[in-house]
């Protein structure tokens, strides 16, 4: 039984809600507070669990009645034998991560889907803020300075897209979000945010 | 939130089962009996009897879990955790806190009285292990007519009395919190306990564990405790409670008298330690923690396939006896079985005495974690 669809504030988990399909199995990499897989769990049936590295946040999670792994995302997903999960969700995480191409080759080993969410290095004001600023970008979705910033990576929508095409991932959508809402014209320019429903492309 | 409150005035309570010729046949394969386990309860069995809860304790406390015995000053030894409007809340929860076979506090074990000889058993007691301790509460759950369980929970060694619960009745266990423990005793556990069985077997009182009605071996067991609580602390928690402080003089003494602080809790604590346990008994328990290995000395994750409860499993970051990679490893292998899991290593300073001190971490995931479970079980 899933209930009619929620209130989800944001538009990236709204999106991500969207794609993942009821009664599934999901496994959320770097859940947060558990916002997400509570949604996904009350609305959509689906049997989820998630790891997150944030002690607080595991509390959070708990508290909700979510089964959740306190770790490292780059190593906790060794745990999972493969194909164990339908969707496999890398919201923001992937740009922190120090092996981020192992990571998402573990997802999809784990995961039939994988969606991943990454802010856009590239979008304009992070662009003017280069070329005419001279200083590196800091925005909404990139608020850090350069000395304090947890991210590890920085790329764009294309980068990613790139990288899928090498790695051999069929992109089965891209959701592109700028300020909560959709982006259609030139995303690598005016999105924030992209999503991506990824697959193995051999499977 | 509702009011935590604290039990009243509670009682140890015991049930005497294996009598001969039903006798119950131990892990080793001797027969023995009679059996009295001693165990508390706190709260009240509903009327499916659906609401039971089954808390173990570590190698050296007892039934006792909390509320206050008549006349005494000090509470049960997780009283923090049980009670009314507590993370294990007697207002919806029926606890049963057992004791183990083996132990000097009101169950059978070594300084018990044989009633064949009118004598303690001592070193005739049969060796025990940790899958007869369980074996023995199996008994004492089905005397007190409860056929399933919410949750088993137990810290240390009641972490492996709880693991074992799950492995050996699966259809009986709907949850299991295990906070600070493994699932197998390491080399550098056996070997900190060998230290302490070495200490009481070279006291010249130990006599062959014969010493009941004699001089007890109370240095041989002090120092097996001493060194057992510096396993029990963490660098850190040590020297934040003690530093370099000296006993109540400005300079060291440039002699062998005791001049640090930490000499002298160590001295305390072994000293009080002789008052209120039993010198073989310490042995004995030792040995049945030695022998525990869920896997058998296989896989890990085969030791889990038949289990179905939930888990939530709690690791401490300075506990250094049962370090959290060793739950880590659990978490893996019950993931390799499909189990639903959930880990949580808790920040603290407090080393493996962290299970009893962490009072506020444990609650918030235990009380949360057995809603849940409440939720799914309790129809």
């Amino acid at each position: 039984m899933t209930n009619p669809s929620p209130e989800i504030f944001r538009l990236d988990h709204k999106n991500i809600f969207d794609w993942i399909e009821s009664n599934s199995r999901v496994l959320d990499l770097g859940c947060g507070d558990g916002e997400l897989l509570s949604h996904l769990i009350e609305h959509k049936a689906v049997k989820g669990t998630g790891v997150e590295i944030d002690e607080a946040a595991i509390y959070k999670c708990i508290a909700r009645g979510l089964t959740v792994s306190h770790g490292n995302i780059d190593t906790g997903l060794d745990d999972y034998s493969t194909k164990r999960f339908d969707y496999v969700i890398l919201n923001e995480s992937l740009q922190q991560m120090l092996h981020p191409q192992r990571v998402i080759l573990e997802a999809l080993r784990v995961g039939k889907k994988v969606i991943v969410g990454i802010p856009n290095f590239c979008h304009w004001r992070a662009r003017v803020q280069i070329f005419f600023r001279g200083k590196v970008p800091v925005t909404k979705e990139l608020p850090f300075e350069w000395y304090d910033t947890p991210n590890l990576r920085f790329l764009s929508l294309k980068d990613f897209r790139r990288f899928c095409r090498v790695n051999d991932i069929t992109i089965l959508g891209q959701k592109n979000i700028a300020l909560n809402q959709r982006i259609l014209l030139k995303p690598n320019v005016f999105a924030r945010i992209g999503l991506f429903l990824l697959q193995k492309s051999s499977s | 939130m509702p009011q935590k409150e604290n039990l009243g005035i509670v009682e140890t309570q015991f049930f005497t089962f294996a009598q001969p010729p039903h006798e119950m046949v131990l892990e080793s394969g001797v027969k023995f009996g009679p059996i009295t386990i001693a165990y508390e309860t706190y709260g009240t069995l509903n009327q499916n009897k659906s609401n039971a809860i089954l808390v173990f304790h570590s190698l050296s406390t007892d039934a006792h879990a909390a509320g206050f015995h008549a006349g005494a000053k000090n509470p049960g030894w997780w009283n923090d955790l049980i009670g009314p409007g507590k993370a294990l809340d007697t207002n919806k929860y029926y606890i049963i806190s057992s004791n183990v076979i083996g132990s000097c506090k009101g169950s059978t074990g070594p300084a018990s009285v044989n009633p064949k000889t009118g004598k303690p058993y001592e070193l005739s007691f049969p060796m025990i292990t940790v899958g007869d301790m369980v074996k023995a509460q199996k008994h004492l759950l089905d005397h007190l007519g409860v056929k399933k369980v919410l949750s088993v929970i137990g810290g240390s060694m009641g972490g492996l009395q709880a693991l074992l619960w799950a492995v050996n009745y699966p259809d009986i266990v709907a949850s299991v919190i295990a906070i600070a423990t493994n699932t197998r005793q390491t080399a550098q556990q056996i070997a900190f306990h060998e230290v302490g069985r070495q200490a009481i077997i070279s006291d010249p009182d130990w006599q062959k564990g014969d010493y009941h009605g004699k001089t007890i071996p109370a240095k041989g067991l002090a120092l097996a405790r001493m060194i057992g609580h510096i396993t029990y602390m963490s660098d850190q928690s040590m020297d934040e409670k003690f530093g370099r402080k000296l006993i109540a003089k400005e300079r060291v003494g440039f002699d062998f008298s005791q001049d640090f602080e930490v000499e002298n809790y160590l001295k305390y604590r072994g000293d009080s330690f002789v008052q209120r346990f039993d010198a073989n008994c310490y042995l004995y328990l030792s040995k049945a923690l030695d022998y525990f290995d869920l896997a058998k000395g296989g896989e890990l994750a085969k030791a889990f396939k038949n289990v179905r409860s939930n888990f939530l499993v709690i690791a401490f970051t300075s506990d250094w006896l049962y370090p959290a990679y060793q739950s880590k490893e659990m978490v893996k292998a019950l993931k390799a079985n499909d189990i639903d899991v959930s880990y949580v290593e808790v920040k603290s300073s407090y080393g493996h005495d962290a299970f009893l001190v962490e009072v506020e971490g444990e609650s918030h995931l235990i009380s949360h974690f057995l809603s849940r479970i409440a939720k799914e079980n309790l129809k």
